[in-house]
This record gives C-alpha cells, sequence and structure tokens, in this order.
C-alpha cells in the first residue's frame, strides 16, 4: 500500500508539473532566479543520489563493488560512450568486481 | 531518464545543415536515434524496480504514468531503502520539477491546441524537448517531438516490462551487478550538466550534505536535505556578484549587475565557494 501511495503521488506530482509547465502563460516562470535554481536543483539531486546509491546501505555509508563500477561508468562517460554502454559498463564492472570477491 | 543522452544526439539535429527546409526524414531519424537509445534503457529500470522489491504491475504502472526517468529510479531507490512513501515522492518530484521549464519553452515552440495539451503534457522529458528544440519551425518540431514521444514511451514500457519479468529469472539481481545501474544513470545524467562552477559547486556540496546526514536522518530525508546545496550556491555566488559589484564602483555595476548578473554563469560563480569544500 505504502508503495502504491508513493507511485499516485510521485505520478500526479510529475504530470502536474508537466502540464503546468505547457499550460502556464510565458514570462510566469522565466524570472532568472527560478530558472536557475530550477536548472540548479536536479545537479544537486542528482549528485546526492549518485552518492548515496553508490556508497549508501541503509544508513551505513560503505565501499564496495559498486563504486568500481560507478568509477568505471565515470570513465566510459569521460570518453564519450553511449547511454547505454555506460550503464552496461557499470553493471558489468560491479560483478566482475563482485565475482572476484570485491 | 535517459535524460542525457539526448543532449547529446541532440546536436546533430541541432544545427541542420538545411536550415530553411529540413527533411521531414532527417527529423524522423534524429527523433528514432534518441527514442530508440533512451527507451531501450527501460530495461535497466524494470530490474533496478523489481529488484528493489517493487511488483510487476507497480514497475509498469511507474514507467506508464510517471515516464520520466530520473525519478521513478530515484523513487525506487528510495523505497527499496525504506523510506517513506512521501519523502520518496518528494525527491522523485523535486527532480521532475525541471519538466515543467521544458514545456514553458515547448508551449511557444509547439503552439499546441488547449485540447491537446493534456495529452502531449505527458511527453515533456528531457529527450523529447532536446529533438523538438532543435529544430527549425513548428512542423519539424511537432513531428520531432510527437515521433520522438511515440517511440520512447513505447519502447521504455516495453522495456520496463522485459526488466520487470526478466529480473525474476536472474535470481540475485545484485551478483549481475545491476545494483550498480541506478547510479551509473544518474551519473550519465549528471556529467554534462557540470558545465561550471556554480554546477560543481552545487554537485560537490550535495554530495557533503548527503554522505555527513546519511547516517543521522530518517531514509529519503539526506537526498532532500542535500537539494539545499542549489539555493546555498546561487546565494552564496550572489553574495559575491553584490559585492564584486560595489568593490568596482557604485553606478557602472548597479547598472550591469541586476540585468546580466543573471545570466552571466561564468563571471562570479568560476570561483564558488562550494569548490574548495568539495
Amino acid at each position: 500500500m505504502t508503495v502504491w501511495i508513493a507511485i499516485a503521488v510521485t505520478a500526479a506530482g510529475c504530470y502536474l508539473v508537466k502540464y503546468l509547465g505547457l499550460s502556464a502563460p510565458a514570462g510566469v516562470l522565466e524570472r532568472p532566479l527560478v530558472k536557475r535554481l530550477a536548472a540548479l536543483l536536479p545537479v544537486a539531486l542528482l549528485a546526492a543520489l549518485t552518492a548515496q546509491q553508490t556508497f549508501g546501505d541503509g544508513p551505513h555509508l560503505v565501499l564496495d563493488a559498486k563504486a568500481a563500477g560507478v568509477a568505471a561508468a565515470a570513465v566510459a562517460l569521460a570518453l564519450r560512450a553511449p547511454f547505454l554502454l555506460v550503464i552496461g559498463v557499470a553493471v558489468a564492472v560491479t560483478a566482475g568486481v563482485r565475482a572476484l570477491g570485491g | 531518464m535517459a535524460e542525457q543522452t539526448e543532449i547529446r544526439t541532440a546536436p546533430p539535429a541541432a544545427a541542420p545543415p538545411s536550415r530553411p527546409a529540413k527533411p521531414d526524414s532527417a527529423v524522423i531519424r534524429d527523433a528514432l536515434g534518441v527514442g530508440v537509445a533512451v527507451g531501450l534503457s527501460g530495461f535497466a529500470f524494470g530490474v533496478t524496480s523489481a529488484g528493489a522489491g517493487l511488483g510487476l504491475l507497480q514497475t509498469c504502472a511507474l514507467s506508464l504514468l510517471v515516464f520520466t526517468g530520473a525519478s521513478q529510479f530515484a523513487l525506487v531507490g528510495a523505497l527499496a531503502a525504506g523510506g517513506n512513501p512521501f519523502t520518496a515522492a518528494a525527491g522523485a518530484f523535486f527532480l521532475g520539477a525541471r519538466n515543467a521549464f521544458y514545456g514553458l519553452r515547448l508551449s511557444a515552440v509547439l503552439g499546441y491546441r488547449a485540447r491537446i495539451r493534456p495529452l502531449a503534457a505527458h511527453w515533456i522529458i528531457d529527450e523529447t524537448s532536446a529533438v523538438a528544440l532543435a529544430q527549425p519551425d513548428r512542423r519539424t518540431a511537432r513531428l520531432g517531438f510527437t515521433v520522438t514521444g511515440l517511440t520512447l514511451y513505447t519502447l521504455w514500457n516495453l522495456t520496463t516490462l522485459v526488466g520487470a519479468l526478466g529480473a525474476g529469472a536472474l535470481g540475485d539481481t545484485d551478483a549481475w551487478g545491476l545494483d550498480a545501474a541506478a547510479p551509473a544513470v544518474f551519473v550519465a545524467l549528471l556529467a554534462p550538466m557540470l558545465k561550471d562552477g556554480v554546477e560543481r559547486a552545487a554537485a560537490g556540496l550535495a554530495v557533503v550534505l548527503v554522505m555527513v546526514t546519511l547516517p543521522l536522518l530518517p531514509t529519503g530525508v539526506p537526498v532532500l536535505v542535500s537539494a539545499l546545496a542549489a539555493p546555498a550556491v546561487l546565494l552564496v555566488q550572489g553574495r559575491r556578484e553584490r559585492a564584486g559589484a560595489a568593490r568596482r564602483g557604485a553606478g557602472r555595476a548597479a547598472a550591469a549587475a541586476a540585468p546580466s548578473a543573471p545570466r552571466d554563469t561564468t563571471a562570479g560563480p568560476r570561483d564558488a565557494a562550494g569548490e574548495d569544500r568539495a
């Protein structure tokens, strides 16, 4: 039930912001500060989510095979690998390090 | 989700050699390229969601109804960690809020009537916006938006289903390294956003905030706390710009700073405060 509540709230919220953006009169969200905050918010959230999902294990911080996988993904990104390959590299390296007992 | 890819894929479309009349086939090719590549990554979402303990119906409902990848990954990650549903939804919502700004820009470009808008709104994500905004006129923008949206929505949902079904067959998804898919998606989305000092400062500060608060605060809350890095960095940057302007002399700077400061991200922020902290 909890999961369904989260799904319903997320679906409603995410649809609403899309619709509001498309329907809002031009100029409403055009204030420079609002635009800059909107651009910077995903940066902060994505960085935090990356760190949390790489090093977080519940409330603990751990360094395991996943960190190697995400580091490999970062290298792939630096080499301009396409999106799917970046994810594939992260998954493969993580599995490989784990198989080696990392 | 894969909102990154399109940013990389967009430039070819953004610089059409035939500016006035871009052939439909070229628009469709661009749109299909983005739609197929990103649509296929729904598989990673399906597996991640199933691995996080969500049911098949729940996983598919997310791709059908939320349809904005980063938010979906964030939500299942927060739920898997045992977070409160509202905290989890808040993190996903804040990530999805950027779509409002795409919608705002698209409304002028696409010019859809009020009746079409509720339908078109659902497809407003990074990829469709990138393709549509790269087109030279309204007709090709609509074509690009529709083809990207249709391809991506169809594939994203199909591959979500396949991934969720496949996760069961895989058994322990961690043994396959699939728990690394979500953070890899986030890194891939984040990388092109780290254009200059302000973005890097916000990202660095957010990482510090989440790592410090992770052991202290309830599940899901640390990510929300880390969002404060964005206004914090803007605040510091604004202060620096004002201080710099004051030093340069009141008259000239006062006139210049107000309108130009927000747009000129490279002016003061290069030495932004967060950088040393990060």
